[in-house]
């Protein structure tokens, strides 16, 4: 145990605080029951953020995301190792290099970083307050998947998206379980601090395309 | 070497310039458009994020109750935080003062034989002068936050908690990187500025040795870090280098990962307006097994630098509630028209002249706290109700006087006491209190007021000197009785 753990810590507790107890103030961030609110908020949040979201379904995911591939011109992209719509993901880019996050970062860091144009990642789920994405980074789609590549293509199912961030985190207990790294992402990656005017593409993706499937 | 405004250069800056920064400061119009612009910009924005007067009123009360609560525990969730950190692997360090930490930060440096390390934004590393303790040693450290790159480049310092290059418009960004960097050709075009931020920093993140960031909220219930941002240069920073270090005060400890979704909505909407900002990170141990990237250490550095004096007195604590928004520097009438550096201090603006004092004590920031029309405006628009005119006022009586009852002095206490000044509101508590003493002064005044000098130091320095009425407020009031009653 270091010293200034033990001064800091008797400090403040020579301040003698009294314990305040859980407040009772209700706050009630936007919510709805409706499905067609849910989805149209979520849409719109994202869109005001500057990402692209295309609604399809499972039969048509495939030649949507090879058409957002040939649209953008990505000649090589990164995948993950499985996830639940992997084989459609490996299907639509056939045509394409593909990489796939089997090996540690270290491995291949200077082509990921120089030679990849896209990362496709699945979300853990979605939240229509804001328009956000909730990713839960993991060994078969890791951290730098959704971060690294200049266009982040994610898909989310309909279903998993929750009428806001506390519902969320509340529904699926996340207290008991927190993974390596939660992220949550509202729209491609920017900047307001030249000037406050706003460019896209800061440090992360410049481009975020966001594959909606309607599983409801 | 770089100039502040109007010759005042950056590494003079000190709290106790105040009076002579915040003149040279006021002397430039480019700064002074430059600051009212943004705050201009980020005022609306920030109205617009709270349309619902009803809804910003239960945020904000929540809010509070939340920093409240979590700092009446404070010495109990440090504990629970530190050893559910370590339990998910994080290593946890504690520093009294900014050589501690500094020193933590260069042993963690030493080990792994770092050379580079890459920053994300955060305010307790400018607050220890990292860059500075680390270049000593030869380690280099990069700002990647772009607004922080631009200052850094220029051998220059935040001005804006938020937005650290906010006293720059594109033209001075565009001179910058010309003076700085190879193969730059001048643009006033935003977006070419900001590619070539990415472009430069991009083969930092992939090199760099250390990634370094802050903490916007520690979860003492779970051992998590949360980071807030828009650019992608923090999840970089705590992603690509093999080691991560976080630096936070000491009051960032929230009890329960519940207490996040309002805390974090109330911030990015009183900062920047923004409903939600582009990311959110929320780191809660290293690379696991199988895992085939992220850092494979993390380190948690709990620094105090004065926090704990707040913390020791119950109104003071207050203080320490905040969650470094920025929105009291934005509405302050002072800080917009004087900017961030003429405080001289590593927090500018209202929560600056309310935080400096513990860290860098009264005898140095003695005018920081005279620093305020105390309109209210700061403590009107803070999402957690920090009463900062109060505090000022608290503090102001603090620097003139030794410590209250039984209370312990802080640091720097009386260090604006002036004995002449006691001796004169002495004297007049007496003559207020002594009704014929009282009246002969007040009738003197009004037959020798034509004798009343134009020059009277520094009030005259901007106003024109007072001049004594004919009659005495008692003449006139005794006067007027004896017109109602003929």
């Amino acid at each position: 145990m270091s010293s200034a753990r033990n001064a800091i810590l008797s400090r403040l507790r020579d301040a003698k605080p009294e314990a305040k107890t859980m407040e009772t103030i209700t706050y009630q961030p936007w919510v709805s029951s409706d499905e067609k609110l849910i989805t149209a908020r979520f849409i719109k949040g994202l869109s005001a953020s500057h990402a692209e979201v295309i609604s399809t379904d499972h039969q048509a995911l495939s030649k949507i995301i090879e058409k957002v591939a040939i649209g953008k011109d990505l000649q090589r992209v990164a995948l993950g190792t499985s996830g639940e719509f992997h084989e459609q993901i490996v299907q639509a880019t056939r045509s394409l290099k593909t990489d796939l996050f089997d090996k540690d970062i270290k491995d291949w860091k200077s082509s990921l970083f120089n030679d990849v144009d896209a990362g496709i990642t699945h979300c853990l789920g979605g939240i229509a307050d804001t328009g956000t994405l909730v990713l839960w980074p993991d060994v078969s789609e890791p951290r730098a998947l959704s971060l690294v590549p200049p266009c982040h293509i994610a898909l989310i199912k309909r279903s998993t998206i929750v009428s806001n961030f506390a519902e969320l985190m509340e529904m699926q207990a996340w207290q008991n379980n927190m993974p390596t790294n939660i992220v949550l992402v509202s729209g491609p990656s920017k900047t307001a601090d030249i000037q406050q005017t706003l460019a896209y593409g800061a440090h992360g993706p410049s481009q975020l395309v966001v594959i909606l499937i309607e599983d409801m | 070497m770089s100039q502040a405004n109007n010759g005042v250069q950056i590494e003079d800056l000190a709290p106790e310039h105040f009076h002579e920064q915040s003149k040279a400061a006021l002397a430039d119009p480019q700064l002074r458009q430059n600051f009212r612009g943004a705050m201009n910009y980020l005022k609306d924005k920030r109205k617009t994020a709270f349309s619902d007067p009803a809804e910003e009123k239960r945020i904000r009360d929540l809010s509070a109750a939340i920093r409240q609560r979590s700092l009446s525990k404070l010495p109990d969730l440090l504990e629970q935080l530190e050893s559910n950190c370590i339990k998910n692997g994080i290593q946890v360090h504690w520093a009294e003062t900014t050589e501690q930490a500094n020193s933590i930060i260069a042993g963690i440096a030493g080990q792994h034989n770092a050379k580079n390390i890459i920053k994300g934004k955060s305010m307790v590393s400018e607050e220890i002068e990292l860059n500075h303790e680390m270049e000593k040693l030869g380690i280099e450290c990069l700002e990647s936050d772009m607004g922080e790159y631009i200052v850094q480049l220029d051998g220059d310092k935040p001005s804006h908690i938020i937005m650290p290059a906010i006293h720059k418009n594109k033209q001075e960004v565009s001179d910058t990187f010309e003076k700085h960097l190879d193969d730059f050709t001048p643009t006033i075009d935003v977006d070419q500025l900001i590619k070539t931020g990415r472009t430069r920093l991009r083969k930092k993140f992939h090199d760099a040795d250390i990634g370094l960031s802050g903490v916007n909220f520690a979860v003492a219930e779970t051992g998590t870090l949360c980071l807030v941002e828009n650019e992608g240069n923090g999840r970089m920073c705590t992603t690509v280098p093999n080691v991560h270090i976080a630096i936070t005060g000491i009051e960032k400890v929230v009890e329960f990962l519940s207490d996040v979704p309002p805390l974090y909505s109330a911030l990015t909407r009183s900062a920047t307006g923004q409903a939600i900002t582009t990311y959110f990170n929320m780191i809660s141990s290293p690379r696991r097994t199988g895992e085939l990237d992220g850092p494979e250490e993390v380190h948690l550095v709990l620094l105090d630098n004065g926090r704990t004096q707040a913390f020791a007195d119950e109104e003071m604590r207050q203080t320490l509630q905040c969650i470094r928004c920025g929105a009291c520097m934005n509405h302050c009438p002072v800080y917009t028209r004087i900017g961030g550096h003429a405080y001289g201090t590593t927090y500018p603006g209202p929560i600056g002249q309310i935080m400096s004092p513990h860290m860098k004590g009264l005898d140095k920031t003695k005018d920081l706290v005279t620093a305020s029309s105390l309109c209210g405006a700061c403590g009107e628009v803070c999402p957690v109700k920090i009463p900062i005119p109060e505090m000022l006022q608290r503090l102001r009586q603090e620097a003139k006087n030794p410590p209250r009852n039984n209370s312990p002095a802080i640091k720097g206490q009386a260090a604006a006491a002036s004995k002449i000044e006691l001796l004169a509101m002495k004297g007049f508590a007496f003559a207020a209190s002594h009704p014929s003493l009282y009246h002969l002064g007040s009738w003197s005044a009004t037959k020798m007021r034509s004798l009343m000098p134009s020059n009277i130091g520094p009030w005259t320095q901007c106003r024109t000197a007072p001049k004594p009425a004919g009659k005495t407020l008692h003449q006139l009031i005794k006067a007027r009785k004896q017109g109602e009653k003929s």
